[in-house]
């Protein structure tokens, strides 16, 4: 399972991969904000996609958007983790097509279930 | 400092305009009522002339405490040496914000590097404790013979000299992750002073705003009304620091978990 992480902020890219091992899954990239995620991609077999919203350059939700338009990666699972809690904002990014969306400040188990959440409905499709 | 703004003419009339318009309206009625309308249009020219003056010093006046103002704010674009101070001061503010970030982030990544050593220091006692517990309920049992007992004996020694040594690194590492919040003392010193800093900024363009509204009154320069220019609802925000005083925003997770719910997922 190969994840990339993608959050302007070290320390909070740092903290999900952490939570990320402790659930098993070690083998994570990390970039700063959607243009260098975008590359890196499409570059990469990465199975999950775990953006934050709010980055300078190219934000997650443009990212999301990009994901989706893109017939390599439009089926990759995507999970929003940000600070962003607009009803709104929820909304445009489940019509753009997140898998899940988590707001900050969160918990491990919050993290784990959604993770988990997304995963079960992939098989099950 | 601009202690004139916004008040209406003296009423004391120092400069006697004010006299000098009623003794001119005196003097028209007077012509008028002797039929001598000709006269009574001159003088009506005089009080138009009055009216100029008192408005042109009006305007003046204003102006000056604009200009009072707005030195005050010490953005003057000749950039005399006071607003270099404080174009400074500001630039000290971001420096000082940009300590903020830096601090915070150090403290986070000590605390994780504490973290990251403490955990599996944590899991060897855990596991290592879990490996001895079945011999050891074998013992209180009484189903062990002396050469497992010795064996098990060697082993439990090592466990303990370990378990002292892992909780003594533990007692370290824990004491270091306190020590790594004293980035919030700090921090709330510097961001305190921004507050400062940005109310007193604050204060004055207050002043600087009201009194251009004042000159561009009597001026008859009419400006559109303050547009709301809203941003577009989905743009990026940060972090919401007025949760319960919006009705915009998701309360925590369950909100959004429900939201989503709503809309199918």
């Amino acid at each position: 399972m190969k994840i990339l992480i993608v959050d302007d902020f070290s320390t909070m890219r740092r903290i999900i991969k952490n939570l990320l091992r402790d659930l098993g899954f070690t083998n994570t990239t990390e970039a700063d904000d959607g243009q260098t995620a975008l590359p890196v991609l499409k570059s990469g077999s990465f199975d999950f996609l775990i953006t934050d919203w709010n980055m300078p350059g190219m934000t997650g939700i443009e990212l999301l958007k990009a994901v989706r338009e893109d017939p390599g990666l439009n089926s990759l699972p995507v999970l929003m983790v940000t600070a962003e809690a607009k009803k709104d904002q929820i909304i445009e990014a489940a019509q753009a097509g997140v898998n899940g969306y988590v707001v900050k400040p969160f918990t491990a188990t919050v993290l784990k279930e959604k993770i988990e959440k997304i995963f079960e409905r992939i098989e099950g499709s | 400092m601009s202690d004139n703004l916004n008040s209406t003419p003296d009423p004391t009339d120092p400069a006697g305009t004010r006299a000098e318009i009623i003794a001119h309206a005196k003097s028209m009625v007077e012509k008028l009522e002797n039929g001598d309308s000709l006269e009574a249009f001159k003088v009506l020219e005089e009080l138009n002339r009055a009216k100029d003056v008192t408005l042109f010093e009006e305007l003046g006046r204003l102006t000056r405490s604009l200009h009072n103002a707005i030195t005050d704010f010490h953005i003057d674009i000749g950039l005399a040496q006071e607003d270099q101070k404080e174009i400074s001061r500001i630039s000290d503010a971001s420096d000082r914000l940009g300590y903020v970030i830096s601090l915070t982030e150090d403290a986070a990544n000590k605390t994780m590097d504490m973290v990251e050593e403490a955990i599996p220091t944590a899991k060897k006692i855990q596991m290592t404790a879990a490996d001895l517990k079945p011999e050891w309920d074998k013992v209180l049992k009484g189903e062990i013979d002396p050469a497992q007992f010795r064996a098990l004996h060697t082993k439990m020694g090592v466990f303990l000299d370990g378990t002292i040594t892992a909780s003594e690194e533990l007692s370290q590492s824990l004491s270091n992750i306190l020590l790594a919040q004293d980035y919030q003392d700090l921090t709330g010193q510097v961001i305190k002073r921004v507050i400062q800093l940005v109310q007193e900024l604050e204060s004055s363009l207050v002043d600087i705003v009201k009194t251009a509204g004042t000159v561009e009154e009597l001026a008859g320069i009419e400006t559109s009304a303050l547009t709301d220019d809203a941003k577009p609802a989905t743009e990026a925000e940060g972090p919401i620091i007025n949760k319960e005083k919006r009705s915009d925003v998701v309360s925590g997770q369950d909100d959004v978990d429900d939201l989503l719910s709503s809309l199918g997922f």
